[in-house]
């Protein structure tokens, strides 16, 4: 078992969310992760799934989604050449003489400060898993209040397009 | 042309030539319901949507063209649910159009408001909400087109009611395009190729055939490929008549309830030819021991089913007809004299037999024997489920293909009877009989109204054993005996019943009653049922335990 990255190109309508992450619940797939955006087609969002799953599993779960009407697209990332980010915010206690560190860490992970308040600061930073994993390791150091992020996206490295345009 | 939304609809149904629809009427859709008035299109009224659906779906399976069936918004299209599942599962073409609040109403628990796009999701190959009057006339072309093509299944349409009023411009497209749905109808003739080459060398070659044969008219091609190579085919039950009976390579019908013959050539065979068919458990038994000696060819129209339950050798995606020509183009003639005479010898030994225990006691088995014979075997027969559908499937002798409706993968009780009405709408001219039990026949006999109201001439034969006698067989071989809740104690005096509705009723309890039973009702015109009183401890053998192998054959053999 392991992580696949799924890159879904669905039709921009009603329910087409629901359609893509009710097809992996109730086939019993858990999503591990979601994100949902715009392409540069009008219409057309691409959706990057994360499952956990075995290749026969992730190839069951491709093909059911294929059948979906609305479902444009799937392309599956994870043994190919391609980037894969996502977008954290974190909420850290910060009273004024711990700031001076959370400077410095934020300026290692190359995050920034967004917003400070008395007693506490939120930082966002963008990175792979692993830079993620290490940059919420440190901040536990100084009390992590809440955190929210954005899931993952991804893209083919290269000349290589998860699908050529509609024309 | 400005139309309103309801004269929209009305005009997509006649440029789609469906002739008759199927429904319930409710407040959400008053205004549909009067078009349907004025123009006069044909409706049979049902008493409970269920009904209604299940008469599309029985419509649909014995004509081959969708179903259309309409029902008013909440309570009228939950009523809708499963019959939607049942076609669904057993990829049947329904057109589903059912009413909804106005759109403003939508989303404030408005008076008989459900989400029914979303409570059908997950049962629907596709479903819509229409918003806009202009987006009408391309939904319902979209709906009837993937309803109809690639692995068929059911399509629903929710329309509020403010839309039906509502007045827009009419043009109904003559072609679609939907980039998200290609279905491959073409097999890759790469693997056809290879899957030649297993099929050539081949010396215990099984076909197993299940109900995409039917679908796609294939049953011709099924039986060149079984001829032309010498092979032996089972057929599951939704693929029943596809082969006929009495063809000297037809083993009957594989897994939990299937032939010694068919089994056990699944289990030595060495190429198992898999067309239309999905690996389903009533069939696999244990599925790691299934086909344990044998290469798999898996020819589907569906690439989803492939690998699904199963890892095929030789996968081939495509319409099952098509992929079919294209073997038998290249395919002259097998080598399986010796597995021949095995089968042979299996099917002489084993046949399906049951014990007559006690002068007069009356036997299911013998009473759809004598509907077989009696009719010739010249009926399209449904079905409820449990004994009697496993009896049925087991004695009748199908010969052609659509002669057996049943519900193979929902597994739905309360189908058989309105199935019957919509396939008897669909050929006015045919002995429809739908076999039932007392149990499920309970499910919906309120569609005996309906029968009696367009004079639908249905022959009912209820296998009357006073218990949900599957459920019952379970409960003797599996749970100690331990009758839970399966006496059917309370039932009506059937022959009553329909004679209150001002159908006819006729009962036999003993084995001499039987054939002048039949033979007066197949001769009255008219809905006619038949209470037959059968040994109520009757099992249906043979029988694989659930979850083990196929070969584990309990009964059915002394």
């Amino acid at each position: 078992m392991g992580k696949r990255i799924l890159a879904i190109l669905v039709e921009d309508r009603p329910g087409v969310l629901t359609r893509v992450s009710g097809l992996f619940s109730r086939r019993g797939y858990n999503i591990q992760n979601i994100a949902v955006g715009r392409t540069m087609e009008p219409g057309v969002s691409r959706m990057t799934v994360t499952v956990e799953a075995d290749p026969i599993t992730v190839e069951q779960i491709v093909k059911q989604l294929n059948k979906q009407i609305n479902v444009l697209k799937i392309s599956d990332l994870t043994d190919e050449p391609s980037v894969a980010r996502e977008l954290l915010l974190v909420k850290v206690k910060a009273d004024p003489v711990k700031r001076s560190d959370i400077q410095q860490m934020v300026n290692t992970f190359r995050a920034r400060i967004i917003d400070v308040s008395p007693d506490s600061m939120i930082v966002e930073v963008t990175g792979d898993d692993e830079k993620l994993k290490a940059f919420l390791l440190m901040m536990q150091e100084f009390g992590i209040k809440e955190i929210a992020s954005t899931g993952k996206v991804a893209l083919y490295r290269g000349n290589k397009l998860t699908r050529e345009t509609r024309c | 042309m400005k139309l309103t939304g309801a004269e929209m609809v009305l005009s997509c149904l006649e440029a789609e030539k469906v002739d008759v629809v199927f429904g319930f009427p409710g407040g959400s859709v008053l205004t549909l319901y009067d078009e349907i008035y004025k123009k006069g299109l044909r409706h049979i009224l049902s008493r409970h949507e269920q009904g209604a659906i299940h008469a599309a779906d029985g419509y649909a399976r014995a004509s081959g063209k969708p179903g259309v069936v309409i029902a008013t918004s909440g309570p009228g299209a939950t009523n809708l649910v499963t019959g939607i599942a049942t076609a669904y599962m057993d990829s049947i073409p329904l057109v589903v159009i059912t009413g909804q609040v106005a759109r403003p109403f939508i989303g404030t628990d408005a008076f008989q408001e459900a989400d029914i796009t979303g409570i059908t999701l997950p049962i629907t190959k596709h479903n819509y909400l229409v918003k806009e009057i202009e987006e009408l006339p391309g939904i319902f072309k979209e709906a009837f087109f993937i309803a109809s093509t690639g692995r068929q299944g059911p399509v629903l349409i929710d329309l509020p009611k403010d839309l039906q009023v509502e007045e827009g411009e009419f043009r109904y497209p003559h072609q679609i395009e939907i980039y998200g749905y290609r279905p491959t109808y073409e097999g890759h003739a790469g693997q056809i190729s290879k899957a030649l080459a297993l099929i050539k060398k081949a010396r215990k070659p099984l076909i197993y055939a299940g109900g995409g044969v039917i679908t796609s008219g294939a049953h011709q091609e099924l039986m060149e490929l079984s001829q032309t190579g010498t092979i032996p085919v089972t057929t599951t039950l939704t693929g029943m008549g596809s082969i006929p009976y009495d063809y000297e390579l037809f083993l009957g019908m594989p897994g939990m309830h299937g032939t010694y013959a068919a089994n056990h050539a699944i289990n030595e065979s060495d190429l198992l030819i898999t067309i239309g068919a999905r690996f389903d458990d009533r069939v696999t038994g244990k599925i790691e021991h299934f086909a344990p000696h044998a290469r798999i060819i898996h020819i589907d129209i569906d690439p989803a089913e492939i690998g699904k339950n199963i890892v095929a050798d030789i996968p081939i995606v495509g319409d099952v007809r098509m992929v079919l020509k294209e073997i038998l183009k290249r395919f002259k003639s097998g080598e399986t004299e010796d597995w021949c005479k095995k089968i042979q010898e299996w099917k002489a030994a084993h046949p399906l037999r049951y014990k007559q225990t006690e002068p007069g006691c009356l036997k299911p088995q013998f009473v759809i024997e004598e509907l077989d014979r009696l009719s010739d075997g010249d009926a399209i027969v449904t079905t409820d489920v449990g004994q009697h559908q496993m009896w049925t499937a087991q004695y009748f002798r199908f010969k052609q293909p659509r002669t057996l409706i049943t519900s193979g993968g929902l597994g739905t009780m309360g189908y058989g009877f309105p199935a019957a009405i919509g396939a008897q709408v669909a050929f006015p001219g045919q002995l429809v009989i739908c076999i039932a039990g007392d149990g499920s026949f309970q499910m919906n006999s309120q569609e005996l109204a309906t029968a009696v109201h367009y004079q639908i001439p249905v022959k009912v034969a209820i296998i009357n054993n006073k218990y949900l006698g599957m459920v019952r067989q379970w409960q003797k071989m599996f749970y100690g005996g331990r009758y839970s809740q399966t006496s059917m104690d309370g039932s009506p005096d059937f022959v009553r019943l329909a004679e209150a509705y001002g159908a006819k009723g006729y009962r036999a309890t003993t084995v001499e009653e039987v054939g002048p039973v039949i033979e007066k009702a197949f001769n009255t015109p008219g809905p006619v049922l038949m209470d037959f009183h059968v040994d109520p401890e009757e099992n249906v053998l043979p029988m694989v335990a659930p979850n083990t192998s196929i070969v584990e054959m309990i009964g059915g053999d002394e």
